[in-house]
C-alpha cells in the first residue's frame, strides 16, 4: 500500500514529471513562467484542479460511458478550474490580475485531461487524489525552476512580488540577486523559456544517467508494479 | 591534392574543403572589416577581438562537451568565421559583455546545440545578432561617427579601454544614429523622405562608408569587392546576392515611384544597413540556405522582400538579420519543392529513355 503511494509519488514529481518527461502542458510553461513566483502561482493553481479532479472523475468513473468520457471529464475540469479562478480572484487578486487569462485556460492544459483519462478513471479514490497531487507538485516544481532560471537570467530577481501569492509574511522571498542589472530581455520573452526548458531537460536527463551509473541495482518497482492499490477492487 | 593517379573513380579532385573556403571567406571579408576598424578606432579593435575570442572559447568548450576532437574542429575556422560575422554586425563602441555575449550565442545556441557545424538550421552569427538585439536594444542601436584610428578627437588606447569595459554612458554626447535611423525619426517627426535624405543621405559617403554604422557593414565598395572576390574563387554563386539585391532594388523603386515623400528609393536601401554584407556574405551560408540555384534566387528574393517590409514598416530600423533568420526557417521547404535532376532521370525521377528504347 505504501509502497504504491511512494511509486505514485516517484512517478509524478521525478520519473514521470509532466514537463519533463511527458513534455505536456507546454503553453502555459512557456506563458507564465517569466518569474518564479508567477511560476509558483500556476503551479498551485494547476495542483489543486488537478487533485480535485483526480478525485472527482474516480468517483464518477462508474458512470461515464466510455462514448462519452472526453464531454464528461472536461465538464468536471471546467467546473473545478472555475471554483480555483473565482477563488484567485477572492483571496489572490494581485496573483491573479498577474495571471489573467491563463487561469481559465488551465481547462485546456492537456495534463489534466490526460491524467484523468489514463488514471483517475481508472483507479479508486485515493491513489486518483494523490497522483493528481503529486502529479501537480512535479508541474509546480518544473514551473518554479523554469521561472526561477528565468527571473534571474532575465531581470536578475528571484521571487518577486512574492507578496503578492503568499501574503506580506513572505515578502522575505523577494530577492535581487544582482543589482543594478539590465536585464536580458530574451529571457522574459517566451523564447528564452523554450530555450531554457531545453537546457534544464538536458540537465536532469545528465542528472538521470549519473543515478543510473552510481545506484548498483535499480529499483524495478517501475515495471512489475502492477496498478496501485485499489485497482482491484474497481 | 597531388595524389598519383587512382585506380579508380573519383579521378578530379577539387581542393575545397571547409578549411579553405573559411580561410577565403575570411579574406573577402578583410578589407570591409579593417576599414571598419580603422575609421572607428580602438574601441572596435577590441570589440572585434573579443567577439572571435569569445566564439573560440565557446567552440572549445562545446567540442569537449561533446568529446570531439577540439583542434581539429577549431582549426578549420568556422567558429573564428561566426564570430567575425557578428563582430561585423555589432555597433563599434558597444560594451564588451555584448561581444561576449555575441559570440557564446552565436557558438552554442546557434550552432553546437544542433550538432555543430553542418547541422544548425539558422545561420549562427544572425541568431546572436536578433538574440542581442531583442534583449539589448539600447547598446545594438547605438552607434557613433566615425573617428578614424590616431586622427584628432579618436580615443587613445586606455580611452578605448574605458569605452569597450567601463562606462560608455559617458561618451553618449559622441554617439549618433545610422541612416536608417535618421530617416525613421524624421517620417516620425512628420518630416518626409526626400527633406530627411537631403540633410543625412550622402550617396559618396556610403559607398565608401565613412558613417555611422555597425562595425563592418558600413563600406558598400569594399563589400562589393568581397562578394566579386567570392564569386570569382567559386565559394558563393551569383543567385542568391543577385536576387536578393534586385528584389529590395525593385520593391523599393516601385513604392518610390508610388510615393517618393514616404518610401526612398532603391539605392538608399541596397547601400544602407547590413544589406550588401547580408547579401553576399550570410545569405550565401552554404549550412543555412537552399542547395539548388533556383532555391537560391528563391531564397535572396525572399530575403531582399522581407528586408524591405522589416525596414518600412515594422518596429526594427534594420532587418537584415531577421529576414535571413525567416528564410533560413523557410529552406527545408524550399529544398523540398526544388530538387536537381537526378543525372539520367527526368524532373519526375523517372529514368529517361535511353539510345536502346527509341527504336
Amino acid at each position: 500500500m505504501s509502497d504504491s503511494y511512494s511509486h505514485i509519488a516517484l512517478e509524478g514529481i521525478w520519473t514521470n514529471n509532466i514537463v519533463f518527461t511527458q513534455l505536456l502542458a507546454l503553453c502555459p510553461l512557456m506563458a507564465v513562467t517569466d518569474t518564479a513566483t508567477n511560476g509558483l502561482g500556476m503551479g498551485i493553481a494547476t495542483t489543486a484542479v488537478l487533485a480535485a479532479s483526480g478525485a472527482t472523475v474516480s468517483i464518477w468513473r462508474h458512470f461515464i460511458t466510455q462514448e462519452i468520457r472526453i464531454p464528461a471529464l472536461v465538464l468536471i475540469i471546467a467546473t473545478l478550474v472555475t471554483l480555483v479562478e473565482m477563488g484567485m480572484n477572492a483571496w489572490m487578486h494581485q496573483m491573479y490580475k498577474v495571471l489573467g487569462l491563463f487561469i481559465p485556460l488551465i481547462v485546456t492544459n492537456c495534463a489534466i485531461l490526460g491524467r484523468a483519462e489514463t488514471f483517475a478513471s481508472r483507479n479508486w479514490l485515493l491513489p486518483a487524489f494523490a497522483d493528481g497531487l503529486f502529479m501537480g507538485m512535479g508541474f509546480t516544481i518544473a514551473l518554479v525552476s523554469l521561472g526561477a532560471v528565468r527571473e534571474i537570467l532575465g531581470s536578475g530577481t528571484l521571487f518577486a512580488n512574492a507578496s503578492y501569492l503568499l501574503g506580506s509574511h513572505f515578502s522575505f522571498l523577494e530577492m535581487t540577486i544582482v543589482p543594478d542589472y539590465k536585464g536580458f530581455l530574451l529571457f522574459v520573452l517566451p523564447p528564452g523559456g523554450f530555450i531554457v526548458l531545453g537546457f534544464l531537460i538536458a540537465g536532469r536527463r545528465i542528472f538521470d544517467d549519473f543515478l543510473f551509473r552510481v545506484l548498483p541495482e535499480p529499483r524495478n518497482d517501475a515495471e512489475d508494479e502492477p496498478e496501485p492499490a485499489g485497482a482491484a477492487q474497481s | 591534392m597531388s595524389l598519383p593517379t587512382p585506380p579508380s573513380a573519383p579521378y578530379a579532385h577539387s581542393s575545397a574543403n571547409v578549411q579553405r573556403t573559411m580561410a577565403l571567406v575570411m579574406l573577402a571579408l578583410t578589407p570591409s572589416t579593417l576599414y571598419g576598424l580603422y575609421i572607428y578606432g580602438w574601441p572596435a579593435v577590441f570589440l572585434f577581438a573579443l567577439t572571435i575570442l569569445s566564439a573560440l572559447a565557446a567552440e572549445a568548450f562545446s567540442l569537449a562537451l561533446r568529446r570531439k576532437p577540439i583542434v581539429m574542429f577549431l582549426g578549420d575556422g568556422s567558429a573564428a568565421l561566426s564570430g567575425w560575422l557578428v563582430a561585423a554586425t555589432l555597433p563599434p563602441w558597444a560594451p564588451w559583455w555584448v561581444a561576449v555575449l555575441g559570440g557564446l550565442i552565436a557558438i552554442i545556441i546557434g550552432k553546437q546545440i544542433f550538432g555543430g557545424l553542418g547541422q544548425n538550421v539558422f545561420n549562427p552569427a544572425m541568431v546572436a545578432r536578433v538574440m542581442l538585439l531583442v534583449s539589448f536594444p539600447v547598446e545594438l542601436t547605438r552607434f557613433v561617427d566615425p573617428k578614424p584610428l590616431f586622427s584628432q578627437g579618436a580615443p587613445d588606447f586606455s580611452q578605448s579601454l574605458q569605452i569597450v569595459f567601463g562606462q560608455i554612458e559617458k561618451f553618449d554626447t559622441i554617439s549618433s544614429a545610422s541612416l536608417l535611423d535618421q530617416i525613421r525619426t524624421v517620417l516620425k517627426q512628420g518630416g518626409d523622405v526626400p527633406g530627411g535624405l537631403a540633410e543625412h543621405y550622402q550617396p559618396m559617403a556610403m559607398l565608401i562608408g565613412d558613417v555611422p554604422g555597425s562595425l563592418g557593414e558600413t563600406s558598400a565598395l569594399l563589400i562589393l569587392l568581397g562578394g566579386l572576390f567570392l564569386l570569382y574563387k567559386r565559394i558563393i554563386t551569383w543567385h542568391t546576392p543577385a536576387a536578393m539585391i534586385a528584389s529590395i532594388a525593385l520593391i523599393a523603386a516601385v513604392m518610390n515611384l508610388i510615393d517618393p515623400a514616404r518610401y526612398p528609393g532603391p539605392v538608399y536601401h541596397v547601400l544602407s544597413g547590413a544589406l550588401l554584407l547580408g547579401a553576399f556574405f550570410i545569405a550565401t551560408d552554404y549550412v543555412t540556405a537552399p542547395v539548388t540555384n533556383t532555391g537560391r534566387l528563391i531564397f535572396g528574393a525572399g530575403a531582399g522582400a522581407l528586408v524591405y517590409v522589416i525596414r518600412t514598416w515594422t518596429v526594427f530600423p534594420e532587418g537584415v538579420a531577421f529576414a535571413v533568420l525567416l528564410m533560413n526557417a523557410l529552406t527545408p521547404v524550399i529544398d523540398f519543392y526544388i530538387k536537381p535532376r537526378i543525372y539520367g532521370r527526368n524532373r519526375a525521377g523517372e529514368p529517361l529513355p535511353g539510345p536502346d528504347d527509341a527504336g
